[in-house]
């Protein structure tokens, strides 16, 4: 048959010849690629101690976006949480009172905005559905916990702090929208 | 016997058992370095720096391991079995040359425990003893795959000590000499064995690799069909003993080797130096021998695979011994020409 690659052996089970049957080439041979590992240089990443350079898209822990004046940019409208493929994110949404136009950038905001870190495939498409620029994946990982309740994440996690700004350039790629 | 002689010998002796013991340590750690190398990977480093501590915390774990027995074994042999194995590796270390003579306190102290005039016999002989250990072990634990490996042990070993005495006997017939002492001498410089009996030095390595149990000779305690073969049963440091005495064994036997094929203490040059700067260089020199025979034993571990058994007992008797036969033959028709005897 006509091989598909080139790579094709043919394999003959003809009897070794003296110098085969020695089989002391063929032990040093396998010694020499034993070598050859030996002297090559480590790849591995000494976890703890070193940490691998993320890809700038990588999509690790959701942050909660303010705006410049410390503003939170989430309308509660709901988008991210029908993007959700993995059905993740739930939200109870809020009018915002007299008083509180230092604390939420619309009329609407999210009392509670909540993503469970075990239900999310952390496949960005929350990010993708935000119109509002709110909702990013960062290049953080989402820490261990003994308990499983541990791993949802409310607004305490998720909102960023002003002192604290999360950067999110990296996946910033289309411009801020400006106000209308 | 004087009082000082005395002192100096059990001195000599406490720190070969020392040094014994603490190079069989570390043997397991280079040993799971070099593998790891091998397999592209770091190896231990998480006790200490490089993970320099790694063999303190495994023989730590073994002693804090529970010590049991099977209540259908044999507990008295069942208790000597790794003793004989650790005794047998331990003691062949007292009749090897360590190096030159050493002026210390006004006295010339020998570096060599007992300069028996058959250390060679001396060193097989205890190295056949050592079977007994695995086969004691195998025994006593009750146990079919113990048994199996215990019988593949014994078996193995007695093929290949006919030939690895052969293959010491042109040795012994060249320096004339069964004294260890007397072989390393006769190899002065760079006169090495191994320049006149390359053939014996093979064999003698590939029956030594099996003798200790080393893959890819390492039948008796293959994992994959005899779940740890004669050592299954032993737990805790019983079983830490059986794998310690284990590299104890390649350190004695590496000795060994270096002392019939490659010179001992000798290097080339070592004429230029005299006294006890002699007596360290030499002693480097010979630790520096047993350091590669080690290193290249544990490459060949991590290279080849195991045999399966005919293929071993077909080295053995059908490839082995008859070349040992040949070599001895040959190199006695070389003595008797050069002699003039013929």
């Amino acid at each position: 048959m006509e091989s598909l690659t080139n790579r094709k052996k043919v394999v003959s089970d003809k009897p070794m010849t003296l110098w085969e049957k020695i089989y002391i080439p063929a032990i040093v041979g396998g010694m020499m690629t034993t070598m050859r590992h030996m002297l090559r240089p480590r790849k591995t990443i000494k976890y703890p101690e070193e940490t691998r350079v993320f890809a700038p898209v990588y999509r690790g822990q959701h942050v909660l976006k303010r705006d410049e004046e410390g503003r939170e940019n989430c309308t509660a409208c709901g988008l991210c949480a029908v993007a959700c493929p993995a059905e993740a994110i739930t939200m109870i949404s809020a009018e915002r009172e007299k008083g509180e136009e230092h604390l939420y950038r619309e009329e609407k905001y999210a009392s509670s905005y909540e993503i469970n870190m075990l239900r999310c495939i952390f496949c960005g498409l929350c990010e993708e559905a935000c119109p509002k620029e709110a909702v990013f994946l960062t290049d953080r990982i989402v820490k261990t916990e003994f308990e499983r309740d541990e791993f949802i994440y409310g607004k305490d996690k998720l909102v960023e702090t002003m002192d604290d700004r999360i950067d999110i350039t990296k996946r910033q790629f289309t411009g801020k929208r400006t106000e209308q | 016997m004087d009082t000082a002689m005395l002192i100096e010998k059990s001195v000599l002796v406490i720190l070969l058992f020392l040094i014994s013991l603490g190079v069989a340590a570390y043997q397991t750690y280079f040993e799971r370095k070099l593998a790891a190398w091998i397999q592209d990977r770091v190896g231990p480093d998480r006790a200490g720096p490089f993970g320099i501590l790694q063999p303190i915390a495994d023989g730590v774990k073994m002693f804090l391991k529970e010590d049991f027995i099977p209540a259908k074994a044999d507990k008295w042999l069942f208790i000597i079995g790794p003793g004989i194995s650790m005794f047998t590796a331990l003691i062949t270390s007292s009749v090897i040359p360590w190096g030159t003579n050493l002026n210390l306190f006004g006295r010339n102290i020998s570096l060599q425990v007992a300069d028996f005039n058959i250390g060679i016999l001396f060193v097989f002989g205890v190295v056949s003893i050592g079977v007994y250990g695995i086969m004691i072990g195998g025994w006593a634990s009750n146990n079919k795959y113990s048994l199996y490996g215990a019988i593949r042990a014994s078996s193995q070993m007695i093929s290949y000590e006919l030939a690895m005495g052969i293959s010491a006997i042109t040795i012994v017939m060249m320096s004339g000499s069964l004294s260890l002492n007397d072989i390393v001498k006769s190899q002065h410089g760079m006169n090495w064995n191994i320049f006149y009996q390359p053939v014996a030095f093979f064999i003698f390595f590939i029956t030594s690799m099996a003798e200790l149990n080393r893959a890819p000779f390492d039948l008796p305690e293959c994992e994959s069909e005899l779940i740890g073969g004669y050592h299954t049963e032993y737990s805790s440091m019983k079983l830490g003993l059986y794998l310690f005495s284990e590299y104890t064994s390649m350190f004695v036997s590496s000795a060994i080797m270096a002392i019939l094929f490659f010179g001992g203490y000798n290097f080339p040059g070592m004429d230029a130096f005299s006294g006890n700067l002699l007596a360290i260089l030499s002693i480097a020199a010979f630790a520096l021998k047993i350091f590669l025979f080690i290193f290249v034993i544990m490459w060949i571990r991590w290279t080849i695979p195991r045999f399966r058994f005919d293929q071993l007992m077909h080295l053995g008797w059908k490839v082995l011994i008859p070349a040992a036969i040949v070599n001895m033959l040959v190199t006695g028709l070389v003595i008797a020409w050069n002699e003039g005897w013929m």
